[in-house]
């Protein structure tokens, strides 16, 4: 396995910045949304990537527009880093009209080609071959673009994303696959899904490297990722970076993870990775009160603004149940 | 200009004029390359396009129709090749859950134009995995469009029409057929539209409506009624989603009698819905029960005893027809 160098790909104080501005906006998000389903506001489909944000801005900081994602149902901060905006986001989840389905579904199965998102179905691990085909057509066409495809340890129990690494190996796509791992698929713990500790060491199987990592270290995770866009950008291939984590919330907002300890949680939660990436920055003398209350301000007016759109934009018309059917 | 070709001769000439026209088409599936595809129908296609467009895959039937969805993101127009119709249920979540609903969560902004080929059909000692025909899992599935032509004619430029479609097009070609439909094919672009059924025999004592693999039994079926004096329209379908109910409508108004037959199962099959679609707008024009001659609701069979038990053939639907008349 590659060592990660952590300073190999640097970042400047206000690129630094703009990672916290990004954790601490998805994480509102997705507070938000929590509070706006308890009241009843946001019927469902909601599914809290609270805790695994270090993974979303550390995948999606410093891509291309002209580079793809392919990201998972817990993933919606990566539409927002790769330019949808939060009202239009926040829309999508109440199923208005102004939102990326127009109605049709709240959940993040949708996708904005002129970004580069590619949203999953709920079939999980379905959208690596996807993203496998995405990525074979940058090689076709010998640019240095790159796919990142998200899928968690439990999807990567199925057929398609062996069948997916199994091709972007054979054809050296470039093609980075991103773990993750919160230990839970639904209510199963991982020691009852595999048989191995690491999902990275499936990659050997397939011929590419793998990589496990501590999923929660937002700079980790870039580090990593930029490695691996780096060696697919030079044509070397596809890299699995499995990125350890929790969620901390359900599966969904409506499960209640009773299969859990108060321990486990308590202890994942210790390992937040915004206060650790605040604290980091603190010490670097990045970021001090000013700084930070600014950020925090701005993203609070974000996310009632983006609740404000979503309240007031119109409900589908009735007749889009039945259009965009064919083109 | 038209010289005589056989339906297989002919599905490949659509592949070659159709990648020599579109740089975006290409072909991908399991021994489809320098092999030339298990029936041979991919020939020669390596040799002037190369290997990538001309795409020998893994046996990953979901990753090659996934391969497929993603590539179509990117405008490209694959044509994947299932090596039988059989190994589709293998890819039945990319078609059914990945493709066909792609436009409606996209809200509009993206359209999956692929083609998947499948070989359908009995009669060729199969057996149970080289003989099925899938058409009503698809049929069934908003959001696809499904053909399954009859003629060598139509195997092209049906072909064409669904390398041509924006949406994704499930193109049922029967292996029966391959070698021994053989007939007129025009040269150069001539499309055959999707959606549009062939009157093969006109009549006006009855209607039989039917498709592939199937029509020429039931013309052999018309040929033997006319000797008693009933003439008998034979509707060649060809597309089976949508399908041409104003063709079928227009020959019941002048019949009154309608026969279905396909080589598909019995339940929930295309005769079913064509049975359903005239009972409700057409209820008053009926002078016998829409009758139907299909495979029974069983497998299929490898000994040729049990397979012709249960294939359709013309005696079957000459029975048919004299119970329609004499009803």
């Amino acid at each position: 396995m590659p060592s990660i160098k952590r300073h190999k790909f640097k970042l400047s104080s206000e690129q630094l910045l703009e990672m916290l501005y990004w954790l601490k906006l998805i994480r509102s998000f997705d507070e938000r949304l929590s509070i706006l389903v308890r009241q009843g506001r946001v019927r469902s489909g909601v599914y809290s990537g609270i805790g695994q944000e270090a993974i979303v801005v550390g995948t999606c900081y410093g891509l291309r527009t002209d580079d793809y994602i392919c990201p998972l149902h817990r993933d919606l901060g990566t539409f927002l880093i790769k330019g949808v905006s939060a009202g239009v986001m926040m829309a999508q989840m109440y199923a208005k009209a102004t939102g990326l389905s127009k109605g049709r579904d709240s959940a993040l199965h949708s996708g904005v080609p002129e970004l580069g998102i590619f949203g999953n179905t709920s079939m999980l691990g379905a959208n690596t071959p996807v993203a496998a085909g995405l990525a074979l057509t940058f090689k076709l066409e010998q640019s240095d673009n790159v796919v990142l495809a998200y899928f968690g340890e439990g999807a990567s129990n199925t057929g398609d994303v062996h069948e997916a690494m199994n091709f972007a190996a054979v054809h050296k796509l470039p093609l980075v696959f991103i773990c993750e791992n919160n230990i839970y698929s639904y209510s199963m713990p991982i020691e009852k899904s595999m048989a191995i500790e690491d999902v990275a060491d499936r990659a050997e199987g397939y011929g590419f490297d793998g990589v496990a990592i501590n999923g929660n270290d937002v700079l980790a995770v870039y580090q990593a990722t930029q490695g691996a866009i780096a060696r697919a950008r030079a044509g070397e291939g596809p890299t699995l970076i499995e990125c350890k984590t929790y969620r901390w919330h359900g599966h969904s907002e409506h499960d209640k993870p009773f299969y859990r300890t108060a321990d486990e949680e308590a202890m994942w939660k210790s390992r937040d990775p915004l206060p650790t990436f605040t604290s980091y920055l603190r010490h670097q003398s990045v970021l001090n009160d000013d700084v930070l209350l600014e950020i925090e301000e701005r993203i609070r007016t974000e996310i009632d603004a983006a609740v404000a759109f979503a309240e007031s934009s119109p409900e589908p018309s009735p007749e889009d149940a039945v259009t965009d059917m064919y083109a | 200009m038209s010289r005589e070709l056989t339906y297989l001769e002919a599905i490949r000439e659509a592949l070659f004029e159709e990648m020599r026209r579109d740089d975006k088409v290409f072909v991908l599936g399991e021994d489809v390359g320098a092999y030339g595809g298990a029936f041979g129908v991919t020939k020669g296609l390596f040799d002037e396009f190369g290997e990538y467009r001309c795409l020998d895959t893994p046996i990953s039937e979901s990753c090659i129709i996934g391969v497929s969805v993603g590539a179509s993101l990117r405008g490209y127009r694959p044509v994947a090749e299932m090596q039988f119709g059989d190994f589709i249920a293998c890819g039945f979540d990319q078609i059914v859950n990945q493709a066909a609903t792609l436009r409606y969560r996209y809200g509009g902004r993206a359209a999956c134009s692929l083609v998947v080929r499948a070989p359908v059909g009995g009669n060729v000692a199969g057996g149970l995995y080289h003989s099925q025909n899938p058409e009503s899992w698809f049929v069934h599935r908003p959001g696809l469009k499904v053909v399954a032509p009859s003629t060598a004619w139509d195997a092209k430029g049906l072909l064409k029409a669904a390398i041509r479609d924006d949406n994704p097009v499930i193109y049922l070609e029967h292996k029966y057929l391959y070698r021994r439909a053989k007939g007129p094919v025009p040269e150069g672009d001539e499309i055959v539209p999707i959606g549009k059924a062939a009157i093969r025999r006109e009549g006006r004592h009855a209607t039989i409506v039917t498709y592939g693999a199937m029509v020429v039994p039931s013309l052999d079926a018309a040929d033997r009624m006319a000797g008693e004096g009933v003439e008998t329209e034979v509707i060649d379908l060809r597309s089976l989603a949508p399908w041409d109910k104003a063709a079928v409508f227009a020959s019941l108004d002048k019949t009154n009698r309608v026969v279905v037959v396909h080589e598909d199962v019995k339940t929930l099959g295309m005769g079913a819905e064509i049975s359903a679609a005239i009972m409700e707008e057409r209820f008053d024009k009926l002078d016998a029960p829409v009758m139907r001659v299909t495979y029974p609701d069983a497998h299929c069979p490898f000994s040729s005893v049990l397979e012709q038990h249960n294939l359709p053939n013309a005696d079957k639907i000459t029975e048919a027809l004299k119970r329609l008349v004499a009803y």
